[in-house]
């Protein structure tokens, strides 16, 4: 299979900031790349240099064969993107932005009517279509953005954050459409923050860490990396804590971790769950949650990083 | 061809976002026929002695005061796709780097025919009539549209350097008004302080009415005429490099907004 998307050492500084810092990767045609990564590690910008927004200090990104620095033209010919924050025209109605779109991509009046038309109804903005979009919910604007670009149909379409502010339904209508463009032969790079959704739509799964790529492979095989799952009870009563949280590594071998209520710690072994309910039970301990959780991205991106995922205090510090 | 279609395309989208926003209409349409108005009845008297000798040295004030103004929406709209992203989404289509800027503009020269032909129809309708003969109206749409063009390019400079819309709304009008006012827009240049008559004369602004002036009732209009399309090709000149090097570099993520 063909490479779709083809990065070699790519990177990018901004002032003291090293945005990316030697980008390898590839994208097969036809298939789902879930690009995963806590705030500032280098997503957006990747995305905006495949997309010929931004240009790379140094490296090489070949985006359907074309190179993005070099032959930028043909590269907008075959991509579709969808920012991280919505980019509608806010002035303009639904459909208006819609024509739009199409009318620049050299649709005739009646095509771009009906590409639009049948835009709106995907992602049901039909009774909102004569409306300017700054009367939208952020869910709508979202939506409208995600139309806008799939207006021409592009061989490979670039998602940041596609899901963030859409509601549950929403979302699982997206990941819905994801799938069948897929079917269709698209190439998707997508970011998240979720490893759920990640896990839902990508072939393959690379992990972003401070502008380098820190971990690559399926959903299963990073899963495996980590190796465990956790255990995590949440008590009822406070007096409790420390009992049960003494039995939690008891049972687990591992020392826990407390925060507020919850208790937890990695379990290896899937009989550590049932361990912990005949403990609770025998004492009369009463419990709101009791569960063995897979692997999240956070677990994943500890054992990966030794750090947690997301804007923590620490990352507040080092980027001061 | 396909070029010049999309840029047409942008142009389009410049003014229907027009329709959905009825203070921006407000501000072309209304706005210069109150200053008229206002400035007609209040200050006729006293500056020309009757409201209809006034009205014919007035009308070519508003009307290039309006121009002026018209194209701080060229930095505002600009402003507004760059800090709301749709600058970013027409940069990832394949069309020409200059089409939104160029669509934009053109645009921006639509509205200031509407705006001057609006304003020639309620003069008329307050009692104004063209002694000059009739080809002056063209060749002063022409002539008020080629300095729109450049300065179109300062508001462009505005637009990229600004942080967002509203700034570039304050700076625009704080900055403009004095260059309007001081000028024969609204009183004879005689009339004004001797040190003030010198400033006044090289006014850009004042070169303009001055020619319109001449354009639709008589009198000189090549010197004004030349000096407001020397001083449209020095705004040009040093403001289209410096637009497109601030746009460039704004995009490019380097210096970002001031
Ligand atoms: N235009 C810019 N100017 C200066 N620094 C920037 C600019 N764009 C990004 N950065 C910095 O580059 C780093 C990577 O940013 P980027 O937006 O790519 O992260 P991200 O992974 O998309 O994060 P998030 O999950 O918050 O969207 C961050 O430290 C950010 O502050
Ligand atoms: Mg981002």
């Amino acid at each position: 299979m063909p490479a779709a998307i083809q990065i070699a050492d790519l990177s990018k500084r901004f002032g003291a900031t090293q945005a990316l810092a030697g980008v390898d990767l590839c994208v097969p045609e036809g298939t789902v790349l879930g690009l995963l990564g806590p705030n500032g590690a280098g997503k957006t910008t990747l995305v905006r240099i495949l997309a010929t927004l931004l240009q790379a200090d140094a490296g090489e990104a070949r985006v359907g064969g074309f190179d993005v620095r070099t032959q930028a033209h043909q590269v907008r010919e075959l991509i579709g993107l969808t920012g991280q924050y919505a980019s509608v025209d806010e002035k303009l109605t639904g459909r208006e932005n819609l024509i739009l779109i199409a009318r620049l991509l050299g649709f005739s009046r009646a095509d771009a009517r009906d590409r639009t038309r049948s835009l709106l109804e995907q992602f049901h903005l039909l009774d909102a279509a004569h409306r300017a979009a700054k009367t939208y919910s952020g869910g709508m604007r979202r939506r409208l953005d995600l139309a806008a670009s799939l207006v021409g149909r592009p061989r490979i379409l670039f998602l940041d954050e596609p899901t963030t502010g859409l509601d549950p339904r929403a979302r699982l209508d997206l990941w819905q459409l994801v799938r069948g463009l897929v079917g269709e032969g698209t190439t998707v790079l997508l970011t998240t923050q979720y490893l759920d959704e990640a896990d839902a739509l990508a072939n393959e799964i690379a992990i972003i860490d401070q502008g380098r790529v820190i971990a690559s492979g399926t959903a299963q095989s990073l899963k495996a990396r980590v190796g465990h799952r956790n255990l995590e009870v949440v008590v009822r009563e406070r007096d409790d804590i420390a009992r049960v949280a003494a039995w939690v590594s008891r049972i687990t071998g591992r020392p826990a971790d407390i925060k507020g209520q919850r208790v937890s710690a990695p379990a290896a072994d899937p009989e550590h769950l049932p361990a912990l309910v005949r403990a609770l039970d025998e004492a009369g301990v009463p419990v709101d949650e009791l569960a063995l959780r897979g692997a999240s991205l956070d677990d994943v991106f500890l054992s990966l990083t030794g750090r947690r995922a997301g804007p923590g205090p620490d990352d507040a510090e080092e980027s001061a | 061809m396909r070029a010049l279609q999309q840029c047409l395309t942008l142009a389009w989208r410049s003014l229907v976002q027009v329709r959905h926003n009825p203070w921006e209409l407000g501000d072309y349409s209304i706005q210069p026929i109150l200053f008229l108005v206002l400035f007609l009845f209040v200050f006729g008297g006293a500056v020309a002695g009757s409201t209809e000798d006034y009205l014919s040295f007035i009308l070519p004030g508003v009307i290039v005061m309006n121009l002026v103004f018209v194209t701080v929406y060229v930095g505002h709209g600009l402003n507004s796709d760059l800090t709301k992203g749709v600058f970013d989404r027409l940069r990832a289509l394949p069309i020409p780097r200059w089409a939104p800027l160029a669509g934009r503009i053109l645009a921006d020269m639509v509205k200031q025919v509407l705006c001057i032909l609006l304003l020639l129809g309620v003069g008329f309708l307050l009692g104004f009539r063209m002694e000059a003969p009739w080809w002056g109206l063209p060749v002063m749409i022409v002539l008020l549209l080629a300095f729109a063009l450049s300065f179109s390019w300062v508001m462009v400079l505005v637009g990229v350097m600004s942080r967002d819309p509203e700034h570039v709304q304050l700076f625009g009008f704080t900055a403009l008004f004095p260059v309007t006012f001081v000028s024969n827009a609204f009183v004879p240049l005689e009339t004004l302080p001797s040190w003030l008559q010198t400033l006044v004369a090289l006014n850009p602004v004042t070169m303009l009415v001055d020619s319109c002036r001449g354009l639709l009732s008589g009198g000189p209009v090549l010197g004004p005429a030349l000096g407001a399309l020397v001083w449209a090709a020095i705004i040009t000149a040093i403001f289209a490099p410096l637009s497109v090097r601030a746009l460039n570099r704004r995009l490019m993520g380097q210096g970002g907004a001031a």
